[in-house]
């Protein structure tokens, strides 16, 4: 690896972070696990003055519960949330949809809030974020503040974080044995991006299907809720029929690109099978 | 006089790999690892087009920027800019546009080198290519071989005017007439798409002139640093006996590292002209665009047979892309599958066309199998064709056709004598290890219902030529060099031995496999024996490692050394012993008096009286060494049976590869772990060419898939279980009855996975799938045969 050059720096804490970030300027990076920063230095697609490492503020490490919902520190390894027991019992999609997330190298590496704040696309845990209605605490020199998912994700490898900005911590409300959850995920090597991923939660109360939450994968410049789907499945009756029917309204509102790998119309065609197969393995059909 | 081994022979061991330990720690001298004091970084400035005229090159940004010594572009160079050499004019009409070092006026491909710039960090070196100021003319990129030889199309070389590089033709019996008297004929085109070979390791040198001897090193990362020495002294003008070149331990090649590369001949011209070391490791990303590629060819296939299912005749129509320019032996590596097309199967009539082509794009040359993967393909792939449109089932008419073991030795149509097979015997243990009939009958059931995920099965039968190779053959395909192999065996006075081989591994094993034959030859232990290697200071002849030669070739070099180092040990045990030669017996490394095994003389015990040299026989030279240059008798032809099975979800066209079946047959083997290393390697790489790789350009010629990203190796994760077996037909033209192995799997299972894919697909009235079978390709071919159906 032959990047440009680049000063580091390792805050202790928040603060300092956001402080050393505003020295940098524009110019300034924030790294974590670097899973993300590391190939854009590799390739000199970014060449940032200084680098703003996150990864040992203690603020920002961690996983902690409150009364309804569990809080990730953004610079906790996917291989933490992994393995974490109160992400386990309460937040069981995003175990199962970090599970699929490149390799045990990288999910050793990477952090879940640099994965998010990264704001890639094709990113399985933004659409996690989305479904499981999320809040981000971000920091700057200005104070902190909190950000809903759905406010989150702006654009094409763009968040709310701002220049000068950190994402701290990631919230989330709990989500109990009520639920049923399924990531599907499609690509072409395990370790690859997601073509289309599919987010699927459930709540089903006797053959009723109460609630359902779908998040889409890489299907638009940000992550999306289904939200036609989830409104058709409300109050229906869980059987492959009616899930397949609604899956057929997956793509209402996406903007699928054309790459290598799926041009538009077969990602628009994967929606709507992937969604049926999320939703059908959510509920156990 | 033969030796005998009353121990448990060596060969045929699965011995744990001698190298292993240093290789998989990293704790070993990769070129990149070399630091030698005063060193200078090169890195390279690239064109970003795909054809342009450089208006303008100015360095003098790149000379102010920090740490920068020199920089060079074509101009500057003058006449220390080389040519790459190609080695195989196949004809003597052939194109041969020159391929300078630094691209001179006109930049070809992506990725062509246009400047040069040292410095005394890599760092440095990289930041100040940013500083070049360089202006680029856009020039049309031909990127389609169809397009490149229509009339009128625009040049890759306007000074040659034309982009066909040569046509070669063979023509072998009377195909117009196998033709016209056929019951069927059936024809397809097949696509085999452009491969990046991607080893581990990227290539990396280092140059070093050693003081004012005038002698220059350089350590590559390279499959062949004795043809690289020969190559390198003609292209530079440095005298080859002051040019050593050495390969250290190299992290794989696929063919990728049989080269003379640019960047070689740039590190040893300009140490030489500044006498100061320089160093070059490529990254990920060059290697992608300047790596040489592989395959790339589209390929009519015509096969005309009898309603009963008798192969008649074969037609092959080959356009075979070239790149930008030719480099070592890039227009032979289609020849080399000229003659494995018609397979295993017996036929009157073949018909065989190439046009080489030339496109804007980066020179293909040897990959893993070289021309032999896409003659397998070809014919298995249409053999299955022919059994479709005959309705028999793909097998029977395999066995309709093939040459039955009692055949050999036969002679193929396109002119090759297979000394031995036994593709009967292969096939039956398949077939056992497979379930064949309960998966046709899960087959039959899946179409049946109409299941969602169908079953397909896949067949390849496949037979390679490897073990290159005779020289006189070479002679006659024009190719410039020999295919002999070189070793030479040292009992050191403490008994212990240096092996001198002139093959260059790079990741197969040869140092434990050879110490196996030696042990053997000379009944010494294993771990006796060293095994030196890719270095043309110690090991100054060889032909190097690719083709599947190395045991086939070099194997009969060490049996043959060894053999000469115990007939001289005779001679001298003898004279001590006060006996005849022919009195005494080799047993376990001991010459006996016959009949009185209580007189013996252990070979160690010899080589120290060789050394001391005290009391030897008139005419018997001190030490006990010898060598051996060995020009192969013939090829060898392993042979196998591939089957494979595969689900394709029909919902979103991906493929699954259910079981897989490899029985091979390489004749005798040395190191069993060794062999199915190399069969899992070469499984994995056949099944990516299948599913996975693929290089794409978009029609500007930037190379889409220039990061692993993009251009998708499958890891362990994503490859079935192996089921692997072998049968053993030992070669008889190899004194070992091996036969070559390291490209095998890479040639059977390509065809495998796709009839396997086709199969699946054949109830939606689907005949051909491209490579890579992705689910994208799958689902919309899918999707096309039911929009035809509807119609």
């Amino acid at each position: 690896m032959i990047p440009s050059t680049f000063d580091y720096v390792r805050p202790k804490t928040v603060d300092e972070a956001v402080a050393a970030l505003k020295q940098g300027d524009d110019d300034s990076k924030v790294i974590a696990g670097g899973q993300s920063m590391l190939p854009l230095l590799r390739m000199r697609l970014a060449s940032p003055s200084i680098l703003v490492d996150c990864g040992r503020i203690g603020e920002m490490r961690g996983i902690k519960e409150s009364s309804d919902a569990i809080t990730i520190g953004a610079a906790t390894t996917h291989h933490e949330v992994l393995t974490n027991d109160l992400v386990g019992q309460y937040a069981e999609l995003l175990a199962l949809t970090t599970a699929t997330v490149a390799d045990p190298q990288v999910r050793h590496r990477g952090t879940f809030g640099g994965a998010l704040a990264h704001g890639d696309p094709a990113g399985d845990l933004p659409a996690v974020a989305l479904v499981m209605n999320a809040t981000m605490e971000i920091a700057g020199f200005g104070g902190r503040r909190k950000v809903a998912a759905k406010d989150f994700f702006v654009d094409y490898f763009t968040t709310a974080v701002g220049p000068g900005e950190v994402l701290v911590s990631i919230s989330i409300p709990k989500m109990g044995s009520d639920w049923s959850v399924h990531y599907e995920k499609f690509n072409r090597t395990a370790q690859g991006w997601a073509i289309v991923g599919v987010a699927a939660a459930v709540r089903l109360e006797g053959k009723k299907i109460a609630e359902a939450r779908v998040g889409l994968t890489n299907v638009a410049p940000v992550p999306m809720r289904a939200g036609k789907v989830e409104a058709a499945l409300t109050g229906a009756e869980a059987t492959l029929a009616t899930i397949q029917k609604a899956s057929e309204l997956a793509t209402d509102g996406t903007h699928p690109t054309s790459d290598l790998h799926a041009a538009a119309d077969y990602r628009e065609h994967l929606m709507r099978v992937l969604t049926a197969r999320a939703l059908a393995k959510a509920a156990d059909l | 006089m033969t030796t005998t081994i009353e121990s448990t022979p060596a060969i045929g061991q699965p011995l744990r790999r001698k190298e292993d330990a240093r290789l998989l720690t990293g704790r070993t001298q990769w070129t990149d690892n070399i630091q030698l004091a005063g060193t200078l970084h090169m890195a390279i400035l690239r064109s970003p087009m795909a054809h342009a005229t450089i208006m303008k090159l100015d360095l003098s940004g790149a000379l102010k920027s920090p740490g920068v010594i020199a920089a060079f572009g074509a101009e500057e160079l003058g006449a220390l800019n080389a040519s790459v050499p190609c080695v195989w004019p196949v004809t003597d009409d052939m194109v041969a546009p020159d391929f300078p070092a630094l691209a001179k006026g006109e930049v070809r491909h992506v990725g062509d080198c246009v400047a040069v710039v040292l410095a005394h960090s890599a760092y440095q070196a990289a930041d100040a290519l940013a500083e070049i100021d360089v202006e680029y003319a856009p020039l049309p990129a031909i990127m389609q071989m169809e397009d490149a030889l229509k009339a009128g199309s625009p040049l890759v070389h306007s000074d040659k005017g034309t982009n066909s590089c040569y046509t070669f033709k063979l023509p072998c019996g009377d195909y117009a007439a196998a033709k016209a008297s056929a019951d069927v004929v059936v024809s397809r085109r097949f696509v085999q798409q452009r491969l990046i070979p991607s080893a581990m390791e990227p290539r990396a040198v280092v140059a070093s002139p050693m003081g004012t001897s005038g002698e220059l090193t350089l350590w590559s990362a390279t499959q062949v640093p004795h043809v690289l020495r020969v190559l390198l002294a003609l292209v530079t003008g440095i005298p080859e006996n002051k040019l050593r070149v050495i390969a250290p331990d190299v992290g794989g090649g696929f063919g990728g590292k049989l080269q003379c590369y640019r960047e070689e001949i740039l590190a040893v011209a300009l140490a030489n002209h500044l006498g100061r070391a320089i160093k070059w490791t490529e990254t990920r990303s060059e290697d992608m665009v300047a790596t040489h590629h592989g395959r790339d060819q589209i390929q009519d296939i015509e096969i005309a047979a009898t309603k009963e299912g008798k192969v008649l005749g074969l037609k092959v129509t080959l356009l075979a892309n070239m790149g930008a320019y030719l480099q070592i032996i890039t227009p032979g590596i289609p020849l080399l599958g000229m003659f494995m097309y018609p397979g295993i199967y017996k036929m009157d009539a073949y018909d065989f066309t190439c046009t080489g082509v030339f496109t804007n794009t980066t020179p293909t040359d040897a990959y893993r199998g070289a021309g032999r993967p896409e003659a397998t393909f070809a014919i298995e792939r249409i053999m299955d064709e022919l059994a479709n449109e005959l309705e028999m089932d793909p097998l029977e008419l395999r066995k309709k056709n093939w040459i039955n073991h009692g055949d050999f030795p036969f002679t193929t149509v396109a002119g090759l004598t297979y000394d031995s097979g036994n593709y009967e015997a292969a096939t039956a243990k398949a077939l056992e290890l497979f379930d064949y009939e309960s998966i046709r009958a899960e087959q039959k059931q899946r179409r049946k219902e109409n299941n969602p995920v169908q079953l397909g099965i896949g067949i390849s039968t496949y037979t390679e030529m490897c073990g290159l190779a005779p020289s006189r053959t070479l002679g006659a395909l024009k190719y410039v060099a020999g295919g002999w192999e070189h070793c030479t065996i040292r009992i050191l006075p403490t008994g212990k031995v240096e092996l001198v081989t002139g093959t260059s591994p790079h990741g197969q094993g040869h140092e434990t496999a050879w110490s196996q034959i030696a042990s053997d030859t000379l009944g010494i232990p294993v771990d006796d024996i060293e095994v030196i290697h890719g270095d043309t200071g110690r090991s100054p002849y060889g032909m190097d490692t690719y083709g599947s030669r190395s045991l086939a070739v070099g194997g009969q070099a060490i049996l043959r050394a060894g053999e000469r180092v115990v007939e001289k040990a005779r001679l001298i045990a003898a004279h001590q012993i006060e006996c005849s030669p022919d009195d005494l017996e080799f047993v376990n490394g001991s010459f006996r008096v016959k009949g009185n095994p209580t007189v013996e003389k252990s070979i160690q015990a010899v080589a120290f009286e060789a050394f001391t040299a005290h009391n030897l026989p008139e005419g018997v030279e001190p030490t006990l060494q010898a060598e051996a240059t060995v020009d192969p008798q013939d090829f060898s032809y392993p042979h196998g049976t591939h089957l494979c099975a595969v689900e394709v979800d029909t919902e979103t066209g991906k493929t699954k590869i259910r079981s897989y079946v490899a029985v091979d047959d390489i004749g005798n083997v040395i190191n069993p772990m060794i062999v199915e290393g190399q069969v899992h390697g070469g499984l994995a790489q056949g099944i990516a060419q299948a599913l996975y790789e693929g290089a794409e350009y978009d029609a500007d010629g930037q190379l889409l898939t220039a990061s692993f990203a993009d251009y998708l190796l499958p890891s362990a994760v994503d490859l079935p279980h192996f089921t692997t077996d072998r049968t053993v037909t030992p070669s008889t033209t190899h004194p070992l009855g091996t036969k070559g192995v390291g490209e095998a799997g890479a040639i059977a299972s390509t065809p495998a996975v796709i009839n396997a894919v086709v199969d699946a697909l054949r109830p939606f009235g689907i005949n051909d799938v491209r490579m890579p079978a992705s689910p994208q390709t799958v689902w919309r071919t899918l999707r096309n045969a039911r929009k035809a159906g509807a119609a």
